[in-house]
């Protein structure tokens, strides 16, 4: 139905009938869509500056503040290298998560005996915090750029397992059944109707964990480096209490963040896996 | 209602199917189920065989161990005189339009089975068959953009372009509408005329087993067994007014018991 005929069936119909709500559920206009987020965020800038004047602190810094902030890491050359060195810590432990994450995961989907025997242990270290693992990291992997990108990686492992094995479970069996009938080879049968059958859960998975990949960052890079986000707010706290250089921090990781989800939500309508995504 | 008349191939030349003693049963952990029971069948080169039963009877389970699916518990499948070991490519099973894969367009479906061929001659095959099955201008669109009449037309494509001897057909129109249903049965006819395949058909439509068959087997309930082989002697294209028609179908509604009334 066009806009304008929806218009006139809300118009036409009382309201609080059921009719209306249906039209009520019409896809939000482009301004719409760019304005009522930009509102929010002006109207948490206000309310931020209300709340530090109001209450005369002298610790929390203005908006303003964190803005001069922002120009002066940039000034020193460290926003963008430090913003670097954390998505290349990200992308190495991420990266590693994923391939053996959907490596052992599909075995783990195929095989019921092989999930009976290796299950157990995935969901008992599954709920141990990756943090948890920083005395072990900094033993095994010393103050290197090795025990954050690890803790990374345990971050990200898991729920790409579980993805992976639940995505493999639920492929029908019409599409293994169609491939054995064209006896397609073991390889081929990997390559050309496992994979792709998984891909949109696979995704979706890879999608969460890069979300907790990026949030344990800050944490893992705690861990005796002297780069990247996590560093600059640790090191702005305790090298003179730069708390307007800790919110500048703070909103890049929020920011970059939102760019790689929203880049993973890209990818979601590629059309080799567009088909998983509709309802 | 047993017609004798003068058909092509059925007692000279050796059967495409042969069915011996044939029955199936299931284990459950607290019991034995015996789905089929007996089975004697003889399918003959290029014939379209119906096989007619109520749902849940066991028909699909017969069809699935003649394309090599399942190992029969009884008896002996054989294919050109073989035992069947497996499924094999020379024979292709036909789902519902479940068995379309949703990551492929209409042509990577459709030359799915080709790998072994060159670009070149994938490429001309695929081409064939989407003229086929009539689906020329959505050889790039997806499956999810497609009605349920164009997948299952897909999947009669990914058969027929691996140029089988065989095809089985579990339900391929039950998923749709009752006016694609017809058309796609008219196209089966068509297509069929022109490939000759030998065709084993499962269905629980009474009407659409006397529109496509060569011969309708009717199967009793659980356990299964063959109740009667009805030869439907009507050419092609059938009337589907005409009293034989008519005949034929009562006679059949008869033997299953129902009375043909609302």
């Amino acid at each position: 139905m066009s806009e304008p005929a929806l218009e006139r069936l809300a118009a036409a119909t009382p309201s609080g009938s059921p009719r209306r709500a249906i039209a009520m559920a019409r896809p939000l206009s482009p301004a719409a869509r760019l304005l009522l987020p930009l509102g929010a965020v002006l109207l948490a800038l206000l309310l931020w500056q209300l709340a530090v004047t109001l209450t005369r602190t002298q610790v929390f810094p203005l908006p303003a503040e964190v803005a001069r902030g922002f120009a002066e890491l940039q000034r020193k050359g460290v926003l963008w290298s430090y913003a670097g060195d954390s998505l290349r810590r990200v992308g190495l432990g991420f990266g590693a998560a994923a391939l053996l994450g959907i490596a052992l995961g599909v075995p783990l989907g195929r095989a019921a005996r092989l999930d009976r025997l290796v299950n157990p242990l995935i969901q008992l270290l599954r709920p141990i915090s990756p943090l948890a693992w920083m005395p072990l990291a900094v033993i095994w992997f010393g103050l290197s750029d090795l025990a954050p990108t690890f803790l990374i990686f345990l971050a990200a492992f898991f729920p790409i397992v579980v993805a992976t094995t639940s995505a493999v479970r639920t492929i029908p069996p019409a599409f293994f059944r169609a491939a054995g009938n064209f006896a397609l080879p073991r390889g081929a049968l990997l390559r050309r109707v496992l994979l792709p059958a998984i891909l949109p859960r696979v995704l979706t998975g890879l999608r969460v964990a890069l979300g907790i990949a990026w949030m344990v960052v800050v944490a893992a890079e705690m861990l005796g480096v002297d780069s990247g986000l996590g560093y600059l707010i640790l090191d702005s706290r305790n090298a003179g209490k730069r708390y307007d250089l800790v919110i500048a921090g703070m909103l890049m990781i929020g920011a970059i963040g939102l760019l790689l989800d929203l880049g993973m939500r890209r990818l979601e309508r590629l059309p080799a896996v567009r088909w998983g995504f509709q309802s | 209602m047993t017609v004798a008349t003068a058909r092509p191939a059925t007692a000279t030349t050796q059967p495409k199917v042969a069915i011996r003693g044939f029955g199936m049963t299931f284990a459950t952990p607290d019991k034995q189920v015996e789905v089929l029971r007996g089975i004697d069948l003889d399918v003959a080169p290029g014939e379209l065989v119906c096989v007619l039963g109520p749902s849940g009877c066991g028909k699909t389970t017969l069809l699935n161990v003649i394309a090599g699916f399942l190992a029969p518990s009884e008896g002996t499948v054989r294919i050109d005189g073989e035992p069947v070991a497996g499924p094999d490519p020379r024979r292709i099973f036909v789902f519902q339009e479940r068995g379309v894969f949703p990551w492929l367009t209409v042509e990577g479906n459709i030359g799915f089975g080709l790998w072994r061929l060159s670009e070149t001659e994938r490429r001309a095959r695929v081409a064939h068959y989407v003229r086929l099955v009539g689906l020329e201008g959505f050889e790039r669109a997806y499956p999810q953009e497609l009605s349920g009449g164009m997948k299952q037309r897909v999947e009669v494509a990914r058969a027929l372009a691996v140029d089988p001897d065989v095809l089985y057909l579990d339900e391929p129109f039950g998923a749709l509408d009752s006016i694609t249903r017809l058309q796609m049965r008219g196209e089966l006819l068509r297509i069929q005329e022109r490939e000759r395949k030998t065709v084993l058909f499962v269905t629980h439509d009474i009407d659409e087993s006397v529109q496509l068959a060569d011969r309708v087997v009717v199967m009793s309930a659980r356990p299964a067994q063959v109740r009667k082989i009805v030869e439907i002697d009507i050419p092609h294209p059938r009337d589907l007014s005409s009293r034989r028609y008519i005949e034929l179908r009562d006679g059949i509604f008869a033997e299953i018991g129902l009375a043909h009334r609302v």
